[in-house]
């Protein structure tokens, strides 16, 4: 049942040997966007909504930074341990399989990607960038939510990845629309209604309609299909991983 | 006691290729037995159906009395692998990939810790425990893998050219470790490109090409029964012309690059014609198992 768990900590023991400017590393990104675009940008913005456009942005600052950061883990890391270490390998002649070599990554790269969410909900705390604090920590559910959707969807990059410079095109064609177009830095409503139509599809769009409401202090309008979209999108992107991995390293 | 890996007409396809094409083989415990074949023949193929990593199209396989690939989990539980490409931990010292892998097998890590200083030894790398793996040799890599393949005490050891890129010393350490394994009353399964890997520690050897097993015995007999007891190797200036002459004093002659393979069982004629001969150069040597192997693969190049 947890046989996947030695894959989680032999990654844990890993990025603890180096886990402060790991931290520090997942941290300044979003925290600098924020910063820098909620003061300086919103200086001239005035209200977003009734609210200054730095609490505005906080919401989608966390759910970008949970995205980024279980992108990053299952493209790069897990390519290196699959590909280039050939970890997965080592481990498959043990009598672990190959689900419980993804199950782990799935979940080591959650477990990063909430660590990244965590630090920006401390900002966001700290900086009292919030309604209700009572409602920010149904914000927690949100940043797993996040993390397990891109994780799963990263895996299924990676396994058909046949070098690095392939995630680039994740990168261009995927990660970044869906930071422009999700409502990350301004409401998805000021978009034209074909292009809104589009981003109410990606997975981003969902996760900052859950957070959003909740940093804002009032309850989101759908909260169970918002997460349930999260989840199916991670989901399919673990199976379709597996599937492809399967192909890729055991056939 | 049961032979700890029985495979049945085993076959594997790879689009309309047969790889492995009807092989049948049976180890025998306690003892080594070497897989010898061209790039190519499917003995990797071999081994990763046997451990249960991939399904085969046709055939059974029995690891330690389980079924596979349906009792891999139970199976590799008791066996031990040496890959072919390093897959060593780079982040984690030498203790720690030991630490790593053990859990991989359930064992905790007292347990581990415990093990940890005789596998050590055994590997020639006491004292060696906190070093990063990027700093160990190419050879203390290897002997690390071997350790990290004994972490669980498995019963059969599986190795994927244990040797393949090392130097002459190293090999040598690696060959004495695995000695003493089989001392102990380990099975060991591997594959070697390296005659005097497998003559030397192999007390059965299957020889596989395109898929198929061609012959099986042990380095002796193979060599008694395919091979003239007595090879002149003959090369250098003139050869050409020589060539015709030898033919009729040995049994059998070969040409392989720019030397010549004279098989025979008695040597003598053959000697003393090369003597009268200044320009050419021989050398005189008992058959062994690469003669064996060539007269059975071919000479040509395999990719």
């Amino acid at each position: 049942m947890f046989s996947f768990f030695p894959v989680w900590h032999r990654n844990y023991l890993v990025w603890k040997k180096l886990a402060i400017p790991a931290i520090l590393g997942n941290l300044a990104d979003p925290l600098l966007y924020m910063l820098g675009l909620g003061y300086g940008l919103g200086q001239f913005l005035g209200d977003i909504k009734g609210v200054p456009y730095l609490n505005f942005l906080a919401a989608g600052t966390l759910a970008y930074s949970v995205m980024n950061s279980a992108t990053f883990e299952t493209l790069y890391s897990s390519f290196s341990r699959m590909h280039v270490q050939k970890t997965w390998d080592a481990i498959l002649n043990t009598p672990l399989s190959l689900t419980d070599v993804l199950l782990g990554e799935w979940l080591w790269a959650t477990s990063k990607s909430v660590l990244s969410g965590l630090a920006i909900l401390a900002v966001i705390w700290g900086l009292g960038l919030y309604a209700d604090f009572a409602m920010t920590l149904w914000l927690l559910p949100v940043i797993l939510l996040t993390g397990l959707c891109f994780a799963g969807l990263g895996l299924m990059v990676n396994s058909v990845a046949p070098n690095y410079d392939f995630f680039m095109y994740y990168f261009t064609l995927v990660i970044t629309p869906m930071v422009l177009l999700s409502g990350v830095f301004y409401p998805p409503d000021a978009l034209p209604a074909w292009l809104a139509g589009f981003a109410a599809a990606l997975p981003l769009t969902h996760a900052i309609e859950l957070a959003r409401p909740l940093a804002l202090g009032h309850w989101p309008a759908q909260p169970w299909l918002h997460g349930a979209v999260l989840l199916a999108y991670g989901g399919a992107g673990l199976a379709a991983g597996l599937a492809l991995t399967r192909r890729r390293l055991l056939r | 006691m049961t032979s700890p890996l029985t495979i049945t007409h085993l076959t594997k396809r790879y689009g309309g290729t047969a790889v492995v094409d009807g092989i049948d083989l049976s180890i025998a415990p306690g003892r080594c037995h070497g897989l010898l074949g061209p790039n190519g023949a499917g003995k990797t193929t071999t081994l990763r159906l046997a451990l249960g990593l991939i399904r085969a199209d046709g055939g059974e396989i029995r690891l330690l009395g389980h079924p596979m690939p349906a009792g891999g989990r139970a199976a590799r539980a008791r066996v031990g692998v040496v890959p072919q490409m390093d897959s060593l931990d780079p982040d984690f010292t030498v203790r720690e990939n030991l630490l790593a892998y053990g859990r991989y097998f359930g064992i905790g890590r007292a347990e581990v810790e415990t093990r940890v200083p005789a596998l050590l030894e055994f590997a020639g790398l006491a004292g060696k425990a906190d070093a990063a793996v990027p700093s160990l040799s190419g050879g203390m890599k290897r002997r690390l893998t071997l350790a990290r393949a004994l972490i669980n005490d498995p019963d059969l050891v599986v190795l994927d050219e244990p040797t393949t890129g090392l130097d002459p010393q190293a090999r040598h350490l690696v060959w004495q470790g695995l000695r003493r394994l089989t001392a102990r009353g380990k099975t060991l399964l591997l594959t070697t490109h390296f005659m005097d890997e497998a003559e030397r520690l192999c007390d059965t050897i299957s020889i596989i090409d395109h898929g198929r097993i061609i012959v099986e015995g042990s380095p002796r007999a193979l060599i008694r029964d395919h091979i003239e007891p007595q090879v002149v190797e003959v090369y250098g200036e003139g050869l050409a012309d020589w060539r015709a002459c030898a033919a009729g004093l040995c049994r059998r002659c070969e040409t392989a690059g720019e030397t010549l393979f004279c098989y025979t069982d008695d040597p003598a004629p053959v000697i003393a014609e090369l003597d009268r001969q200044p320009e050419l150069r021989y050398l005189h040597r008992p058959a062994n198992l690469e003669d064996v192997f060539l007269k059975l693969t071919g000479r040509d190049l395999r990719d």
